[in-house]
């Protein structure tokens, strides 16, 4: 058993569960985004406030965030352990992720459910 | 006459490592690697290199041959030589302790690690713990492994992390013991390998499979592994 206190959730079998389910979630949601602007060409703002205002549209929305949240976790701290050896270096650039991921989250959420 | 390049490295003489070349004469014969290794081994017998069986059961002489993993001694000139020539460097990822012969040391480490015997805490039987045609099939494909290195060191995520990542060749024999109804420790195997380096530091690229001599399919176990770790989760 090797230990971790940076990974997403302590657990390498969870860590990967998520990673599996949030890929799945944002390869919809990408899919619903592309298909989206393709039915949509010539697209205004009014149209893409209203579709982002329905209620169904948010909460997709929101999973959608919380997902990337997760998988970036799990993935770049993945590439964080193989690639950065030093311990200081390895430590700091895993706070400025999670960090990183905090901000751009709330910052979503905000934009999202802002006005 | 085929062109061959050796990666030659003696830490007591030489201050770096670097390729010697050779010219062997192969009379137009189809030989193993391992055979080319002997004739080169007549002309500078300070070239050093591990080999036992020469028929591909100890494991002692993988290598990296025209840059893939394999044993010099089941390895036809036929199947790697492309426009004559031959390039042998040392398993890929381990210390090199001379020339072609390198420091197996952390590849065992891991092995033991998973523990690599049955363990079984009911009484035993007079005789013998049987097992049924059904269940004996289940270690095919697994047993096989004679631990040569070479899918292990074929692993990018086994050489960045060779300290925490069991690796294919440890995780083949993690699932051999898992899959074996002979054994009752399961539980105990698998607690030791939820973490996110052991097993899930895989990410399925197939090095392993590509490379094994021997024919098996590690990505398949630790595919294996993560179910029935998973089943004992859910």
């Amino acid at each position: 058993m090797v230990t971790n206190v940076t990974n997403f959730s302590r657990s390498g079998l969870s860590d990967w569960l998520v990673q599996q389910v949030s890929a799945v979630i944002l390869a919809l949601y990408a899919l619903l985004m592309v298909g989206y602007f393709l039915f949509h060409p010539g697209l205004d703002y009014a149209t893409w406030h209203g579709f982002f205002s329905q209620t169904w549209m948010r909460i997709f929305s929101l999973l959608a965030f919380i997902a990337l949240a997760a998988h970036v976790w799990v993935g770049v701290w993945t590439v964080i352990t193989d690639y950065i050896k030093p311990i200081g270096i390895r430590f700091a650039a895993q706070i400025v992720l999670i960090l990183a991921i905090f901000v751009f989250l709330v910052w979503g959420v905000q934009i999202l459910w802002g006005a | 006459m085929l062109q061959v390049s050796i990666y030659r490295y003696n830490p007591e003489t030489d201050s770096a490592p670097y390729m010697q070349e050779f010219q062997v004469d192969t009379q137009g014969r189809d030989l193993m690697v391992l055979n080319v290794l002997e004739l080169i081994k007549q002309q500078d017998s300070s070239m050093a290199y591990r080999r036992s069986c020469r028929e591909g059961v100890c494991g002692s002489d993988g290598m990296n041959i025209n840059g893939t993993n394999g044993l010099a001694c089941v390895t036809p000139l036929s199947d790697v030589v492309k426009s004559n020539k031959l390039v042998l460097r040392p398993l890929p990822g381990l210390p090199v302790v001379r020339d072609l012969v390198v420091d197996m040391g952390i590849f065992y480490k891991q092995y033991e690690r998973i523990q690599p015997y049955l363990q079984n805490d009911t009484t035993p039987p007079a005789i013998e713990r049987l097992q049924s045609p059904e269940e004996r099939d289940k270690l095919d494909g697994l047993y096989e492994c004679i631990l040569c290195a070479c899918c292990s060191t074929a692993c990018p995520s086994f050489w960045w992390n060779p300290d925490k990542f069991v690796g294919p060749a440890g995780l083949l024999q993690a699932y051999r013991f898992l899959a074996d109804s002979r054994d009752t420790a399961a539980r105990e195997r698998l607690a030791e390998l939820e973490d996110p380096f052991s097993v899930f530091r895989c990410r399925g690229i197939m090095n392993c499979v590509a490379v094994c001599p021997k024919g098996l399919n590690p990505t398949r176990a630790i595919g294996k592994i993560r179910e029935l770790l998973l089943e004992n989760a859910t």
